[in-house]
């Protein structure tokens, strides 16, 4: 890997004392004042994540739709405008290649927002399967994303931004725009409470970042870092690309079966899928409830009770909120019923476990 | 900036120790608990255990990673902090003072030759 990238908030990040460091080729903040007390601000108040890293790939034309239908697992054609739908890209058998989300921005206008570390790899892929009336242009860097997550979130955007974002719902988004130039404000996020991700020109970025600290004061709104963004969306049941899921992973197994619309017509990786759907696949990934002490980390290996390994955890940490050790891993799908005692083998110690469904928490409606 | 104590003694590890007689006190640095951030589990050695110079006694984990903790010289563990045990988050609060972790009875005092003074340490960090 060549130097890091910088988003467009990396001064801002630097100058606010975020604690730096590289995350899939970019240059991102870990934390600024804590963690747990940035984690703890997203639940109670609410907190403000640069996430300009993400990638943003266009699609327009006659085959935008069919397009995204061939190459994505969830039924798009659903959509309308205004609407936004969290999907996954598979290979032929099913694996997969990155989860995203796709914004319908017009009639025949997609946009589809995907992780930064396989941004190029997805642009690629859907270069390659894409129809012949399809305009794709990678705007990632036309567009800076910032996230503001957390009870209060409504509140201070609606005061920012000028938008009537409590009228947004869930999965909705509304075309605005900010200093001047086109705008993005969505109700999404990764952190399992209500809030929103606004998409805008990178130069406007500082401005509406300090804008919303500005109005979040009174609310102690602070700005949170990667570190935080884990835990929470962990929390909420939220998988990592290249943790949780990978190439190797199919959404069955990842337990995202929600969003393989099987009956949508034919797509890339449906005929594996299928299958995997009526006959189940060999691994499934579970949660992971630690009791006692110990904290399951990427890697460790998960036992049955017997003691004979069964799998092994993709995503772990101490749970801010319910203070004890939560995991995500891929465990024999004949030793994953819920409630089953296991155990996580944490540097050459068992520790009892037990399987249970995400989310590990649910935010009161 | 964090104060580290000038009759402390460091290590390249972020230990530090302090001496009284042939007992010295245990504790990772300011510095260390800033890198590990929020610290929710300490898991310390029973009094009586013997550690050589290097070795590991105890692991220390934080919301985001663990990390091993290295005895400064050798000698035998004769108190632990087990305060510590319900509330780690005193390693971040306190690193140099209330969250010592452990006194060791060094078998040969000679080690801490071995060790940094605080200013040592202090420009080892800045590096």
């Amino acid at each position: 890997m060549s130097e890091s990238l910088e988003t467009p908030l990396h001064d801002w990040h630097v100058r606010r004392g975020g604690k730096m460091v590289d995350f899939s080729g970019w240059h991102m903040p870990v934390q600024y004042s804590g963690l747990v007390h940035e984690h703890t601000a997203v639940r109670e108040r609410a907190g403000l994540f640069d996430v300009s890293h993400m990638g943003e790939i266009r699609l327009r034309g006659a085959d935008a739709l069919a397009s995204i239908q061939r190459f994505t697992v969830n039924d798009a054609s659903v959509l309308q405008e205004g609407q936004a739908q969290y999907t996954a890209m598979t290979n032929q058998a099913g694996g997969i290649i990155d989860d995203l989300l796709v914004y319908r921005m017009g009639t025949e206008d997609y946009l589809l927002v995907v992780n930064a570390g396989t941004r190029a790899k997805d642009y690629e892929w859907i270069a390659r399967q894409a129809g012949p009336d399809v305009e794709l242009v990678d705007e990632s860097a036309e567009w800076a994303q910032l996230a503001l997550q957390g009870p209060v979130a409504e509140r201070v955007l609606g005061e920012v931004l000028d938008a009537d974002v409590t009228g947004i719902g869930y999965y909705r988004f509304a075309r605005i725009e900010y200093g001047g130039d086109p705008a993005i404000v969505s109700r999404t996020g990764y952190t399992g409470e209500d809030g929103f991700e606004v998409y805008l020109r990178p130069a406007h970025a500082e401005r509406l970042a300090d804008a919303i600290l500005e109005a979040g004061a009174a609310d102690q709104v602070v700005p949170a870092g990667l570190g935080a963004r884990d835990t929470l969306r962990l929390e909420a049941g939220m998988l990592l690309y290249g943790n949780d899921m990978d190439e190797e992973r199919t959404p069955v197994e990842a337990g995202l079966s929600w969003i393989v619309k099987n009956d949508k017509g034919e797509f890339i990786g449906r005929q594996a899928l299928v299958q995997q759907k009526e006959n189940g696949s060999p691994d499934k990934l579970v949660g992971l409830e630690v009791i006692g002490r110990g904290i399951p980390r990427h890697g460790y290996p998960v036992l049955s009770a017997d003691g004979s390994p069964i799998g092994a955890v993709t995503s772990g940490t101490f749970s801010p909120t319910l203070k004890k050790g939560i995991g995500l891993a891929y465990i024999e799908t004949a030793a994953s019923a819920l409630e089953t005692e296991v155990a996580v083998e944490i540097r050459g110690r068992s520790v009892p476990a037990r399987i249970v469904k995400p989310p590990f928490y649910r935010r009161q409606r | 900036m964090a104060e580290y104590p000038g009759n402390y003694l460091y290590t390249k590890e972020h230990e530090w120790l302090a001496l009284d007689g042939e007992i010295g006190t245990v504790g990772i640095t300011h510095h260390a608990q800033e890198e590990l951030g929020d610290i929710v589990f300490v898991e310390l050695p029973d009094p009586g255990a013997r550690f050589g110079q290097g070795e590991s006694f105890g692991t220390i984990e934080s919301v985001k990673a663990v990390s091993e903790l290295y005895a400064p010289v050798s000698g035998e563990v004769v108190e632990v902090n087990d305060e510590l045990m319900d509330k780690p988050e005193v390693v971040n609060e306190d690193p140099h003072g209330a969250a010592w972790l452990v006194k060791i009875r060094l078998d040969d005092p000679s080690q801490v030759e071995a060790l940094m003074s605080s200013q040592e340490y202090q420009s080892e960090i800045e590096e």
